[in-house]
């Protein structure tokens, strides 16, 4: 007995020792410096994921985008609120008649973090980089850079010609051809500005391939060095913090908080209890059912203005019955489309008629309306010979989309309506992740699905283009080559008052002539803060800029 | 001894090699892949190809499979797809996470489990002990991610005794050394970060507890009233000897080694239930990282190396507790 209590007193004593030595060594790493009393004090921003890294161009998710939007600026970007185009870091931008040279004027005395200036030489240096990325690995990265100017040097797709400073003020981009994306594509958020000296210093280019996958440099870790209103102030990964400070030397409006951070918090009850615990600011996505709860708890529920698209694809492949127009129609006049936004839409959101919103130029007000009329739709079908008729309706699970928060609901309702139109549904529930995107988007599988889509720029081409601009599995047709024509041509019109009128005319006719999917709704996100949070601008591309924000008692 | 511990060690080597070869082939017979999932809604097929030749995917399986051998073999796990950091790192940062939370379980588990059930066997069929197995038998069939939630809402949300997620307060900045951030806070004398990871370790901690705690103390009290009914035990009370020393010596020692295989075998529940109660709580350690390496993308690296680790850490435990037999009970030793 003595034996062993002696032994545990021995242990007990070599522990407390082995702290106390290990105490001597290790250090703390924080700023003992005497911190300056903050006026703005800490805003912390709840995100749902991690991001990938902060080098724009290997992006594409909004995750990603949200800290790199306060780490740069694009060229052109968007006025507060709105998805109109205003100046970014270039203060004028204009297009020659043929559509294929760009001049940009840039604003004058902009720094980079690095404090190396931003002119003609540097801007040129970013879009040079690009069209020269090395490395399948890289370039696989690049989805937004691919999608947008086609390919890399050496490509036969690839659109970019050169870019010259013809003064520091002035950048020429040359294009080989015209693109109907621009200007709007101009301010993606994958097209930010990057500081060309710091670009080189931390190796952004290499991407090293280890196995079966990637890494990326330490620009895109470490060190991401552009214009933006909050600097890096590092991530870190064991608490799922980014740190953004504050930028004294900001050419716009300086951010009014000394620090950003945003803490990921993927589950969305999480969120919204680390709001109600005060321990967060501002949290994004908040659940469609939650919204009225936190507003009347005093919580500021921000809507952004609509600017997604959830529709009902159709496939005509699998079944030739609905290579009928007749039977698509009755598909969309059996859809209670106001009473699913009402029971199941997230606050804000509207009916859709056309697959853009009203703020995208070619948004035509006199549009075919398929407003819900049950008896309508069994006439045509009656009148095409389809009664009786048996299609599958693949939805998607464990997914929340900003445009679709609740498929399986929407499914459900969507599916109802269809059954009482005398249409059979065999509801098809596939994972996100894992196969829905590839029955639906590879195989061609379903007859019905749902999906969507949140624009990146205002331009039609990036809402109809994406969806029917070429042939798609999704949508079973390969032959629909008027259709496929139409918003080509719509989208290689230079004029923009002729390309106006020519998107209304497509859709118009994807209205009454081709209808290859039903608009089902535009749901807008809602982002929600605390009482005491100011200025906070939701942005309908959800790129909201928080430099405007400030923080009450 | 050596013996044992050698033999053991060729059996992880078969077994982890079994199991990579299994999880391999199986992880890419799912539906759905990284290159999808990495991609989204906006890549173009040519994109779509890239990057499947740049992951290796277009080649043939056993190819792949080869590659992946040579790999594991010299230890190089690759980075992870969805985030591009070396596995190792990856991990190494969600594995003090896990171990923090289930050392403080399992301190919880056994500080707790061992003297309720001793207790309530000692009180058989009283009023204690009646409390205790409802009580326990609440705590087995209750589902983690409920009893989490309920907590959270209970004791985060109206009144804010506790943080309702994450590991430490946003901004606290504190010094990372070991991962772990109590012991971090001590070493470093940031005491304040160690008193504030501890607020957030409670609430995850319990949660997690409930279930190795009601079976401990199931097993303790089913074990002690084993030991009770023993010849040895009617003869040290006959032959005088003081009741602490027949409790302490006689009957808890003896009662002590179902348990330990309980707890050995609780360890590695745990990991299970750390999925769960890390998802509640935000929490970012092993159980996060394997949901988050799942839906979040196939990220094939990070999976092949967590099971792996798994599969490590299960057989190391079983190893310890076998071990720890002989320390507890004499009579292993001697065979």
């Amino acid at each position: 007995m003595q034996a062993i209590r002696r032994r545990a007193v021995i242990a007990a004593g070599v522990v407390a020792a082995l702290s106390i030595g290990v105490a001597g060594c290790a250090k703390s790493d924080r700023d003992s410096g005497t911190e300056v009393k903050s006026t703005g004090g800490t805003f912390i921003f709840a995100g749902a994921g991690d991001p990938k890294n902060f080098d724009p161009i290997f992006n594409d998710d909004g995750e990603s985008f949200r800290p790199i939007r306060q780490l740069y600026d694009t060229l052109v970007t968007h006025k507060p609120g709105t998805a109109d185009l205003t100046g970014g870091l270039a203060e004028s931008w204009e297009n020659d008649p043929t559509g294929k040279v760009w001049t940009f004027k840039l604003r004058q005395g902009v720094k980079f973090h690095d404090g190396t200036a931003l002119d003609a030489t540097a801007v040129c240096a970013n879009f040079d980089r690009w069209y020269n990325m090395k490395g399948e690995a890289a370039q696989s990265q690049m989805i937004y850079y691919t999608d947008i100017f086609g390919g890399f040097a050496g490509s036969p797709d690839a659109l970019y010609d050169n870019c010259k400073a013809s003064d520091a003020a002035t950048a020429v981009l040359t294009l080989k051809k015209y693109k109907g994306a621009f200007p709007g594509a101009f301010a993606l958020t994958a097209f930010s500005i990057a500081s060309p000296a710091a670009l080189k210093q931390y190796d952004a280019d290499t991407v090293t391939q280890n196995g079966d996958s990637f890494a990326y440099s330490s620009f895109a870790n470490e060190h991401p060095t552009g214009t933006g209103a909050f600097t890096f102030g590092g991530w870190n990964k064991a608490t799922g913090e980014i740190t953004l400070n504050r930028n004294p030397d900001y050419w716009g409006d300086k951010a009014k908080v000394d620090k950003m951070i945003i803490k990921v918090i993927k589950d969305e009850n999480t969120r919204k209890q680390e709001l109600r615990a005060g321990t967060v600011q501002a949290i994004d996505f908040p659940a469609p059912a939650d919204r009225k709860a936190l507003a009347s708890e005093g919580y500021k529920v921000l809507d952004r203005p609509a600017f997604n698209i959830l529709y009902l694809g159709i496939n005509q492949k699998n079944n030739p019955k609905l290579k009928d127009l007749r039977v698509r129609q009755a598909i969309a006049y059996a859809l209670n489309r106001a009473q699913l936004v009402q029971t199941k839409g997230p606050g804000g959101s509207a009916v859709a008629d056309e697959f853009l919103p009203n703020t995208v130029l070619g948004y035509a007000t006199d549009v075919q309306k398929y407003a819900y009329d049950v008896a309508k739709a069994k006439q045509l079908l009656a009148d095409a010979g389809a009664t009786g008729l048996t299609l599958n309706f693949y939805y998607p699970t464990e997914v929340s989309r900003p445009y679709m928060p609740n498929p399986q609901e929407i499914f459900t309702v969507l599916a109802n309506d269809l059954q009482a139109a005398g249409i059979k549904v065999n509801g098809v529930p596939r994972p996100w992740n894992g196969g829905f995107k590839d029955d639906v988007q590879q195989f061609g599988k379903q007859d019905l699905h749902i999906l969507g889509w949140t624009g990146d720029y205002n331009d039609p081409g990036n809402f109809v283009g994406t969806f029917f601009g070429r042939g798609k599995v999704e949508f079973g047709d390969q032959a629909m080559t008027e259709m496929f024509d139409a918003i080509g041509k719509a989208d290689a019109t230079v004029d923009q008052s002729a390309k106006k009128a020519a998107f209304e005319q497509v859709n118009r006719d994807l209205a009454t002539k081709w209808l290859p999917a039903v608009p089902i709704w535009h749901a807008p996100p809602a982002v929600v803060t605390t009482k005491n949070v100011a200025g906070l601008v939701p942005s309908p591309l959800t790129a909201e800029q928080f430099n405007t924000v400030s923080l009450t008692k | 001894m050596v013996r044992v511990i050698s033999r053991r060690l060729i059996q992880l080597v078969a077994t982890v090699l079994a199991l990579m070869t299994l999880v391999f082939f199986w992880l890419r017979s799912l539906p759905g892949g990284p290159v999808d999932a990495l991609l989204g809604e906006r890549a173009t097929p040519q994109t779509r190809e890239l990057l499947t030749r740049a992951l290796g995917y277009d080649q043939p399986i056993w190819v792949q499979y080869g590659r992946f051998l040579k790999n594991v073999v010299t230890g190089n796990f690759g980075n992870s797809i969805r985030t591009g950091e070396p596995v190792t790192a990856v991990i190494g940062r969600a594995f003090p996470a896990t171990v923090e939370l289930a050392v403080a379980a399992i301190i919880i588990a056994i500080g707790l489990g061992i003297p309720l059930g001793y207790l309530a066997a000692r009180h058989r069929g009283r009023l204690l002990d009646n409390a205790t197995i409802i009580v326990t038998l609440i705590g087995i069939s209750i589902p983690i991610f409920f009893l989490g939630y309920l907590l959270k809402d209970w004791l985060t949300q109206g009144i804010h005794v506790f943080p309702p997620s994450g590991r430490i307060s946003t901004g606290l900045d504190n010094t990372d050394v070991t991962g772990l951030f109590v012991l971090d806070g001590l070493l470093t004398r940031e005491f304040d970060a160690s008193a504030d990871a501890l607020w957030h370790l409670v609430l995850p901690a319990f949660t997690l507890a409930t279930i190795p705690l009601a079976i401990i103390i199931r097993i303790t009290r089913a074990s002690v009233l084993d030991v009770l009914d023993e010849d040895y035990i009617r003869t040290a009370d006959a032959k005088g000897l003081r009741n602490a020393t027949i409790r302490k010596r006689h009957v808890l020692r003896n009662a002590l080694l179902p348990v330990v295989t309980t707890i050995g075998l609780q360890t590695g529940a745990l990991l299970a239930g750390a999925v769960l109660t890390e998802k509640v709580y935000n929490w970012g350690g092993l159980g996060t990282l394997i949901t988050d390496s799942i839906s979040g993308g196939r990220d094939y690296p990070v999976l092949q190396a967590l099971i792996l680790l798994a599969a490590v850490v299960f057989i190391v435990v079983n190893l310890v507790v076998d071990l720890s037999y002989a320390i507890i009970d004499p009579r292993v030793r001697v065979q």
